[in-house]
């Protein structure tokens, strides 16, 4: 069950959906991928650019892309780091997809001179076998019954080992978390919004545990 | 595991689709919405729209085409053919494609690669290469394969790993278009020396020339166009044959 902050209580009118979705840009990555599948789901979405949008924000989808440095970098010059990580700790629903899952631990060896939230304990590595990046399709492990298994798509050099926090895993070379959840947080390391009927199913389920409460 | 992927390659003119109007129930087979929808519902892992509108005033379609592929198409989808600077990519990849495969344009001026790969994430950035048999090796043709270059192709799609590339795609020019099978060898010598994954591309004809790409020339997917616009073969077609003979697809 998702914790709500205080201004959604606040707002009549989030009692009876999810309200609009905030998508982080930090000017680096493709955010048109994730505004379009939850638009396709019938969400309501708006792209979020300043601490005061993350503030206003009824939930934040957070796409991180490229490299964990740069990424930290821009959100820390646009001013956004903390007033990210203080509505998320304060229980504001947040999805975070690729970085956006890595940012949630403490750092990743990509980049190591960069701290990350350090909400759950642990360093994305860097995969020592097989193609890197992975990019391609594979299998999610669910490791509770709350969602299905299925086929996603990644494209990540980095992953995090494993958590206490993990809500599915994947098999690259070895097992690795696919998904965490905890509270008011959820991020997967593939993108939903790549991965066909599945990932959109993926993103329908979040946005149902945005109505729950 | 990967799942080893299966990739439709759509040529797209003007905003419309070249071939494959065999398509029976499609409302319009020359909407590359319409047949990208068509491909995915088949279970096509990957999209590639190929761009091959000679005419630069005419661009803009392509810009209109990739917007709407975005908002009705969620699989990963490649568009390329004639972008070659930096701006041109950033256009496409804006307007919402996942990634852009550079060919002519990289052998001109093979710091685009490296420019276009800082700038936007290797994972975007795809050199696709049409490749001949010179001697003992490849030669890299460019121009759409009219114009030789003179260079290895082993050499360069090393170079082009080096400069950044996400992804080789690799034309067989011996074998495109003759679906007489895509070429082993050069597929193996090329996953063998690469550490970026390979598209394999030219000469699909029968299910197990897909079979022999993968399982033979370790590519990690293969492109088609031909089969499936005339309907030989539906993508499930090819993906149940590959999972039958133990290839692991997605499903």
């Amino acid at each position: 069950m998702f914790k709500r902050s205080a201004n959604i209580r606040q707002c009549p009118e989030h009692q009876r959906g999810v309200g609009v979705i905030g998508i982080i840009d930090y000017g680096a990555g493709n955010i048109a991928s994730v505004k379009n599948a939850l638009e396709f789901i019938g969400e309501k979405t708006k792209i979020i650019t300043t601490k005061d949008d993350i503030r206003s924000a009824d939930s934040i989808v957070f796409p991180g892309v490229g490299s964990f440095g740069a990424m930290v970098d821009n959100i820390k010059n646009r001013h956004m780091f903390e007033p990210l990580y203080d509505e998320i700790n304060s229980g504001k629903p947040y999805l975070g997809i690729c970085l956006g899952l890595q940012l949630l631990f403490d750092g990743s060896d990509e980049n190591p001179d960069h701290s990350g939230f350090c909400i759950f304990p642990g360093t994305a590595k860097k995969f020592t076998q097989g193609k890197i990046p992975q990019i391609g399709w594979n299998l999610i492990e669910p490791a509770t019954p709350e969602i299905e298994g299925g086929w996603a798509y990644y494209v990540n050099s980095y992953h995090i080992k494993e958590s206490s926090a993990t809500f599915a895993t994947s098999d690259y070379y070895g097992s690795f978390v696919a998904a965490v959840r905890k509270d008011n947080i959820v991020a997967f390391q593939f993108h939903p919004e790549k991965s066909g009927p599945y990932g959109l199913s993926l993103l329908k389920w979040w946005t149902k545990c945005l109505q729950k409460e | 595991m990967l799942a080893k992927r299966i990739i439709p390659c759509l040529d797209v003119d003007a905003g419309r689709v070249v071939k494959g109007t065999n398509f029976i129930d499609t409302k319009d087979a020359g909407d590359p919405i319409e047949l990208g929808k068509k491909y995915d519902e088949q279970g096509a892992d990957e999209l590639v729209f190929l761009d091959i509108t000679a005419s630069h005033e005419k661009r803009d379609i392509v810009v209109d085409m990739v917007r709407r592929v975005a908002k009705e198409i969620f699989i990963p989808f490649t568009v390329g053919g004639g972008l070659d600077s930096v701006d041109a990519i950033e256009n496409i990849l804006k307007s919402g494609a996942d990634k852009v495969s550079i060919n002519t344009a990289a052998v001109k001026d093979p710091g685009l690669v490296k420019e276009a790969s800082d700038y936007f994430g290797s994972q975007c950035i795809v050199v696709a290469v049409d490749a001949k048999r010179a001697g003992n090796g490849w030669e890299v043709y460019i121009h759409g394969g009219r114009t030789p270059t003179g260079i290895d192709a082993l050499a360069w799609m090393r170079q082009m790993q080096e400069m950044g590339a996400g992804e080789i795609l690799l034309t067989s020019m011996d074998c495109d278009g003759t679906k007489t099978g895509y070429d082993i060898d050069l597929l193996y010598k090329t996953s063998e020396q690469l550490s970026i994954p390979v598209i394999a591309s030219g000469g699909a004809g029968t299910l197990e020339s897909i079979y022999d790409a993968l399982a033979k020339g370790n590519a990690d997917a293969a492109l088609a166009a031909s089969i499936f616009h005339y309907g030989t073969y539906t993508v499930k077609d090819v993906k149940s044959y590959l999972a039958d003979r133990g290839i692991e697809v997605r499903s």
